[in-house]
């Protein structure tokens, strides 16, 4: 068993289950753990109003809380293949807390899941799995 | 009385310069009645905010002094603040002391930005042309000392917003000056004292709202929709409560429906509008170089000659004082309301982040305007207010009135929004937090737009700045008793840098 995790980025739809599932059969083959990462895209530099001042620790605390229900049906899989599993929640720009985290967990790799949208957005702006390719310290693997 | 000139030369001058007549066909019908039902109160008490003694020849509004002098006071008793800590604050804003855990929460950035945009608006684009106009180019120089000044000011009322601000169960929370009124003066032995000044700021916060962050913007919005509509011939001339009406729906449906998408879209806009106006008058004044240091020479002559000014010396210095104060709002205590949100366990640092909001406000933005004004030459032109703007930036860009008229009817449009969030916390202060009570306040707040917008601009702006002046008194003398509080705070705080306790995690 290695002490290096494979380090999957997690936000509770299709393509970050099917990330997951393909994640426990490669955790399960190498004997490693995996550490899941749920990044809530935030800007400390994005424009709110007063009402959203007032309110944002509320918000962030249920956000934070409504993420970390989203993970546990994720967590609750992989436990039942008896993979030692871990997990966070943080706010960010996705992309470079993930190569981030990669890097201070010692992540032996990254593995995300792919929407599968080819639309405009998507191409002007990229994409995460685009930015992790790119950027990425580890080896990435993109689940279509 | 000197400041009754003031507004009735803007309230001629805002009105299109080839079409004074409008000032006449405005006031019919409704909109006239509504005028003179208002005007007799606001006369009233504009005329005691606005005492004034004579000094030098000129009346001199005693409330400016109190600014300025509190303002002073603040910047010695904390040593220069404004220019030793200016890299520090850049610095917070920056994100270069922000925790990553905190990732989520209000960061500096955003406190400062949304009271930026409070406090950025018509002041920086009428305000300053008023206050050339009559205290000439050297009104200028008093206006960017008063904001230099009022850093010093915003940084001490700041700080107490964050470090007596009411933090709920819920995790809402809720700050400004009513709060470290009442608690900051019960720490200092002084409950009774404490319960009135903060009763006393809430009840002109909630005047300052309606008047100078509502009916004034909601006048001078109109009067720039009826100048691009045609003037005289507009189909809106004379129909200011038709415009008060439409803008009362739309604030209402933001305020009071919960609408966010309209809220949304305006906060893109604005800034956008902010950087398209500075860039505008960067272009300008870069493209006249040569012409800025003659320019600078007239507002350092006209600060100390008064030359050509009504009132000398001390005309120009008033305007430039009075403009810079209703402009900023340094010691007016409303911004302490929107920095209180940000999440820090320092409040001095937000102090330290508030104190850039007079520079950029008034040092930067309201400078640039007037730099643009003098160089355009447009000074002698006849026009203040707006209009006289318009014209100095038209003299370079001939499509830039357009852009301006959108510009104010936005900037309006956001002031308004800020002050019904500033204007609903000191009526809950007052009456406490509910549904119902809070419909009650948002609903008074839409019917004020309906009446700003239908009233001439002189009662308006009598009415708006005497309110929000009024906020000042209170909060000053709050303010003296509380800044050994804040030296202490900023003891503390520097001593935990020194010790390594907080450092930079950038």
């Amino acid at each position: 068993m290695t002490d290096q995790p494979i380090l999957v980025g997690y936000d509770g739809t299709d393509a970050a289950r099917r990330a997951v599932e393909f994640a426990g059969k490669r955790a399960t083959a190498e004997g490693c753990a995996i550490h899941l990462v749920y990044v809530l895209e935030w800007s400390p530099y994005s424009f709110l109003s007063t009402q959203e001042l007032e309110e944002r620790h509320q918000r962030r605390t249920e956000e934070l809380s409504r993420a970390e229900e989203t993970l546990k049906p994720a967590l609750d899989a992989l436990n039942k293949l008896k993979i030692p599993v871990t997990s966070e929640v943080r706010y960010g720009h996705s992309g470079e807390l993930i190569c981030k985290i990669a890097e201070d967990k010692g992540a032996c790799q990254i593995i995300v899941g792919r929407k599968g949208g080819s639309t405009l957005s998507a191409r002007l702006l990229g994409s995460l799995p685009l930015t992790l390719v790119q950027a990425s310290p580890v080896p990435v693997t993109v689940v279509p | 009385m000197f400041w009754k000139k003031t507004a009735a030369a803007s309230a001629v001058a805002m009105m299109s310069a080839t079409l004074p007549q409008i000032a006449l066909a405005q006031e019919v019908g409704l909109d006239e009645r509504i005028n003179q039902a208002i005007a007799p109160i606001s006369n009233v008490i504009a005329g005691t905010m606005f005492y004034s003694v004579p000094i030098a020849g000129t009346e001199f509004p005693l409330i400016v002094g109190w600014l300025v002098v509190a303002a002073t006071i603040f910047t010695l008793y904390f040593g220069f603040v404004q220019f030793r800590r200016f890299g520090h604050a850049i610095a917070l804003v920056k994100g270069d002391y922000s925790h990553p855990e905190d990732a989520g929460e209000v960061s500096h950035f955003q406190a400062l930005a949304t009271a930026l945009s409070g406090t950025v608006g018509l002041g920086n684009i009428a305000g300053v042309a008023v206050a050339v106009s009559i205290g000439g180019p050297g009104a200028t120089f008093w206006m960017i000392l008063a904001g230099l000044l009022g850093m010093a000011s915003k940084f001490t009322e700041c700080t107490l917003g964050v470090k007596y601000r009411n933090e709920y169960d819920d995790g809402r929370v809720s700050g400004g000056p009513m709060y470290y009124l009442s608690k900051g003066m019960a720490e200092k032995g002084k409950p009774v004292l404490g319960k009135v000044l903060a009763v006393v700021f809430s009840i002109c916060c909630i005047g300052g709202a309606v008047g100078g962050g509502n009916m004034f913007q909601a006048n001078q919005a109109f009067q720039q929709v009826v100048n691009v509509t045609g003037g005289e011939n507009s189909f809106l001339a004379g129909s200011g409560w038709l415009f008060g009406l439409v803008m009362a729906i739309i604030v209402g449906v933001v305020i009071i429906g919960g609408i966010k998408s309209i809220a949304k879209v305006t906060e893109k806009i604005v800034p956008l509008m902010a950087v398209i106006y500075v860039t505008a008058g960067m272009i300008i004044i870069l493209s006249n170089i040569t012409m800025v240091g003659d320019a600078f020479a007239q507002i350092f002559v006209g600060a100390f000659t008064g030359a050509g000014v009504a009132g000398g010396v001390i005309g120009a210095l008033i305007q430039g004082f009075k403009r810079a104060a209703f402009s900023n709002e340094a010691g007016i205590g409303s911004a302490a309301i929107a920095h209180a949100a940000v999440r820090t366990k320092e409040p001095v640092t937000e102090g330290y982040v508030a104190l850039l909001e007079p520079f950029i406000d008034t040092v930067v933005i309201c400078t640039m305007t007037a730099l643009v004004i003098t160089i355009s030459g447009e000074l002698n032109s006849g026009l203040t207010g707006v209009e006289l703007t318009s014209a100095a930036f038209a003299s370079a860009f001939t499509w830039f009135p357009l852009i301006l008229a959108l510009a104010v009817v936005l900037f309006a449009f956001s002031t308004m929004l800020s002050w019904s969030y500033y204007g609903l916390k000191s009526w809950t202060y007052l009456v406490g937090e509910g549904k119902g009570k809070e419909i009650i306040f948002k609903l008074f707040f839409c019917l004020c737009v309906i009446v700003g917008a239908s009233m001439s601009l002189g009662p308006v702006i009598d009415f708006s700045d005497s309110m929000i002046f009024a906020m000042a008194i209170p909060n000053i003398i709050g303010l003296y008793f509380l800044m050994p509080v804040v030296r202490g705070e900023v003891k503390q705080y520097w001593a935990k840098i020194e010790s390594g306790e907080i450092k930079k995690v950038k």
